[in-house]
C-alpha cells in the first residue's frame, strides 16, 4: 500500500480508462446486459452501470435504480475474474496426421487486459485458483501447494495471469448473499491488485499496490487525499461489512463435514438440488474441467479442447465403467465437502471466499450456509440406509 | 484406408427436420462422401439399398404396426443403430396422444377410421430394440451430428454430452433468465447440445434436447410453482417435445391429474 492515497474525481473517471488504453490494455469493466452486471469492454464512464444496484436473494437477482449517480453500488454479477484466466472453453493443442503425426501447443495470445471493478472476493478467489494453476510458480510458497503434486503451472492460465491488470473496487455496499466478512476475504481488497478504488461522495480514493499501478497513477489527474477522505473510505467499507447478514461459521468445519457423511441433510438437499452445476460454474474457485478431442471429418486433424466441468455432471465421476457418484446426494456432498473442508487439506485454504454467488445463482436457491448450519445443529444424525 | 462405411438413414413417424440436418452439412457432405457410402436415405436419394448397414441413423417414433415390424428389420440389418431427434429418442411431440384416448382422435378426425393403422402410443425406438447411441434435439444439432459422425469414422463409441444446458449457458456467459427474470426455464434439467440457443436470446429453454443425464425435474417443478405457475402450466412445461421421456414424465407427474391412458388400464 502506498503511503499517500489520492483522489480521482468521479467526473474524471474517463481518464482512468484512457490511461489504461494508452498503455495498450484491453479495458473490461462492469456493464449491464440481460438483467445482470457482467464484465465487458468499456470505453467511457457512461458504459458503467451508473445508479444501478442489485437486489440479490437465494435464486434471485434483480437490478434496480438507486436514484444516485454512483458507479459501483451494483456489488457484483454472476461473473468473477475466473473466465479471464481459466477460460470457459479453449483449445490446448492441435494434432495433424498429414504426413507424420505432429502436435502443436496453442497458447493464448499474450494480450494485456485490465479489469476495472474486481471485488475483494474476486481477487481472493483468483488467489485460490493461483494455488491450483500456478503451483509450479516459485512465488507460491511450497507450504500452500498441498500434498497433491503441486509442481505444475498451467501455461494457459499463467499467460493470462501475467497480462492481467486489476483495478479493484472496495465494496461500500454488500449484497444480501455476500458473506466475505466472515470468510475474512473482504469487503476491502487485501492484496493481489494493481489499483484499488473506494467510491466516496464525488471522488474515488485511489491506492496503488504494484509497480504497474504506481506507473498508472502518474497518468491520472489526482489530488492528494486528506485524512478525512481516508476515514470516510474506511467507514464506508466497514459499513458494508457490518451490513452482511449472512455469515459462515467455519469452526471445526473439516471434522464437522467428514464426521457427518451419512447425515440426513444430504438427502434433504438432494430433494431440492437440480444437479444443474450453476453453483460450480459461478464459483470463482472451482477449477474442474473436462478435456476432449474434436476430430475433423476427414480424420486428418484434431483439436484437444478443455472446458469448465462440474462435480454435478454425472460424467465427471465416471471412472472405468462405473459412476462413483450416481446420486445427487453424493454429488452435492462432494461439492460442499471439497469446497469447505478437503480444500483446506489440499491447498492450505478454504475453497470458499464468501462471494455468495452460488446462493444467488442457484436456480432453486440453495444456500450452502444453511446446509452447513443444519448439519451443525444435529451432528451425528444418520440417514436411513438406501433400500 | 479402411473400407467405406455403409450408412443408412431411416424415417419413421417424424417431420424430416433431423434428416435435413444431414443435408444441411453441405460442404462437409463432400468430405463425408469420400469415407462413407450412403446406401439408403429416402430424403436425399432414390437409391434404397437393402442391408446390412454398418450404421443406421433412425429418425422418428414408433407409431404404427408397420413401424413395429420395420424397426426390427432395421435393427437386424444394422451393426450400429443411432437415433436422431426427439421423436426417435423420446417418442416426440406426437407422444402427447399417450395421455389421451387415441381411438377418439381417430374417430373424430378421419372419415374412414378403419383405414388408420396407428398405435395407441407413440414410443421411442429404444422401447423396441437395442439402441447404441441417442442424438437428442428437435431438430438435432449439426455440430453434434458432425462430432458423432467423426467418432463413428474413428471407430470409437460416439460421445454425447449428458450435462445440463446451464453449464453451456455459464460457459457462454449467458445471463440466467430464471434467476434474473423468474422465467420457468427448463435448462437445469435439460441436456446440453443446442449451444444454449434460447437463453442466448434471453428466453427460457423449453427442453427440446430432452432430459439431462441426472437432473431433478420434480424439484424444478416446485421452483416453477414458487415462481407463480399453476399445476396445469407446470405439467405443460414438462409435457412437451420430450414429454414422454421418463425424467420429463416424472417432472410432470406430481402436478398432473390425467395419467397416460395405457398406464391407467394397467
Ligand atoms: S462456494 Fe459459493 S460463496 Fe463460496 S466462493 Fe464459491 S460461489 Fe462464492
Ligand atoms: S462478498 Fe464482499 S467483496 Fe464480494 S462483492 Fe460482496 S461485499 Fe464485495
Ligand atoms: S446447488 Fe443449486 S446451482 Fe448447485 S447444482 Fe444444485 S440446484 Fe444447481
Amino acid at each position: 500500500m502506498t503511503a499517500q492515497s489520492r483522489l480521482l474525481a468521479r467526473a474524471d473517471f474517463n481518464a482512468l480508462i484512457h490511461a489504461l488504453e494508452a498503455q495498450g490494455y484491453r479495458v473490461l469493466g462492469p456493464r449491464e446486459r440481460a438483467g445482470a452486471i457482467v464484465f465487458d469492454e468499456i470505453t467511457r464512464a457512461e458504459d458503467l452501470p451508473v445508479g444501478r444496484v442489485s437486489a440479490q436473494q437465494p435464486g434471485s437477482y434483480r437490478l434496480e435504480d438507486s436514484g444516485n449517480g454512483r458507479f459501483f453500488d451494483y456489488v457484483h454479477g454472476p461473473e468473477s475474474l475466473k473466465r479471464f484466466l481459466f477460460a470457459p472453453e479453449e483449445r490446448l493443442w492441435t494434432v495433424s496426421a498429414e504426413g507424420t503425426v505432429s502436435f502443436k501447443e496453442t497458447l493464448p495470445e499474450a494480450r494485456p487486459v485490465a479489469v476495472i471493478g474486481a471485488r475483494a472476493c474476486d481477487i481472493a478467489g483468483m488467489q485460490v485458483q493461483d494455488r491450483t494453476f500456478l503451483a509450479g510458480n516459485e512465488k507460491i510458497p511450497p507450504l500452500l501447494k498441498g500434498g497433491h503434486g503441486g509442481i505444475y503451472t498451467d501455461p494457459y492460465y499463467a499467460t493470462r495471469r501475467e497480462n492481467l491488470f486489476i483495478v479493484a473496487v472496495n465494496c461500500t455496499r454488500s449484497a444480501a448473499t455476500c458473506f466475505c466478512a466472515s470468510m475474512d476475504t473482504g469487503p476491502r481488497a487485501r492484496a493481489g491488485y494493481d489499483l484499488a478504488l473506494t467510491e466516496l461522495e464525488d471522488d474515488f480514493l485511489v491506492e496503488a499496490n504494484s509497480t504497474a499501478g504506481e506507473a498508472l497513477l502518474a497518468a491520472l489527474p489526482l489530488r492528494n487525499a486528506d485524512a478525512g477522505a481516508e476515514s470516510a473510505a474506511a467507514e464506508a467499507i466497514e459499513a458494508a461489512a457490518v451490513s452482511q447478514t449472512r455469515r459462515m461459521d467455519t469452526t471445526g468445519i473439516q471434522a464437522l463435514l467428514f464426521d457427518n457423511l451419512e447425515h440426513p441433510r444430504w438427502d434433504d438437499v438432494a430433494e431440492r438440488c437440480l444437479s444443474c452445476g450453476n453453483c460450480t460454474m459461478v464459483c470463482p474457485t472451482c477449477f474442474c474441467h473436462s478435456e476432449t478431442d474434436v476430430t475433423s471429418l476427414d480424420g486428418a486433424t484434431s483439436e484437444h479442447r478443455r472446458q469448465w466441468d462440474s462435480c454435478f455432471a454425472l460424467d465427471h465421476s465416471y471412472l472405468h465403467g462405473a459412476q462413483i457418484r450416481p446420486q445427487i446426494r453424493q454429488r452435492y456432498r462432494q461439492w460442499l465437502t471439497h469446497k469447505l473442508a478437503s480444500w483446506i487439506e489440499q491447498f492450505g485454504t478454504s475453497g470458499c471466499v464468501g462471494c455468495g454467488r452460488c446462493i444467488t445463482w442457484c436456480p432453486t436457491g440453495i444456500d450452502l450456509i444453511e446446509e452447513v448450519n443444519a448439519i451443525r445443529a444435529t451432528p451425528g444424525a444418520q440417514r436411513a440406509a438406501d433400500i | 484406408m479402411a473400407q467405406k462405411l455403409r450408412i443408412a438413414v431411416h424415417k419413421f413417424a417424424s417431420c424430416d427436420g433431423c434428416q435435413m440436418q444431414f443435408l444441411n452439412l453441405e460442404q462437409d457432405l463432400l468430405t463425408l462422401a469420400r469415407q462413407v457410402e450412403i446406401v439408403h436415405f429416402a430424403e436425399a436419394t432414390s437409391v434404397m439399398q437393402q442391408g446390412p448397414y454398418d450404421v443406421s441413423f433412425v429418425e422418428g417414433s414408433i407409431s404404427t404396426s408397420t413401424d413395429l415390424q420395420r424397426i426390427q428389420q432395421v435393427r437386424a440389418a444394422s451393426r450400429m443403430l443411432i437415433t436422431i431427434g426427439a421423436c426417435a429418442t423420446a417418442g416426440g411431440l406426437q407422444a402427447l396422444r399417450n395421455w389421451k384416448d387415441h381411438g377418439e382422435f381417430v374417430r373424430a378426425i378421419y372419415a374412414r377410421p378403419e383405414y388408420i393403422d396407428s398405435l395407441a402410443q407413440s414410443t421411442p425406438v429404444s422401447a423396441h430394440v437395442k439402441v447404441d447411441a441417442e442424438l437428442w434435439g428437435c431438430p438435432i444439432d449439426q455440430q453434434q451430428l458432425k462430432r458423432v459422425l467423426s467418432d463413428v469414422l474413428a471407430r470409437i463409441t460416439p460421445r454425447i454430452p449428458g450435462e445440463s444446458v446451464c453449464m453451456e449457458c455459464k460457459r457462454a456467459g449467458n445471463v440466467c433468465v430464471l434467476v434474473t427474470k423468474g422465467e420457468p426455464c427448463l435448462g437445469p434439467v435439460t441436456r446440453t447440445g443446442c449451444g444454449a440457443l434460447c437463453p442466448r436470446y434471453e428466453r427460457d429453454c423449453y427442453g427440446c434436447f430432452g432430459p439431462q443425464e441426472d437432473g431433478n425435474a420434480r424439484a424444478l417443478g416446485r421452483r416453477f410453482q414458487a415462481l407463480g405457475l399453476s399445476a396445469d402450466e407446470i405439467v405443460r412445461r414438462f409435457r412437451f417435445i420430450n414429454g414422454w421421456a421418463p425424467a420429463m414424465r416424472a417432472g410432470a407427474q406430481a402436478w398432473e391429474k390425467q395419467k397416460p391412458i395405457i398406464e391407467n388400464m394397467d
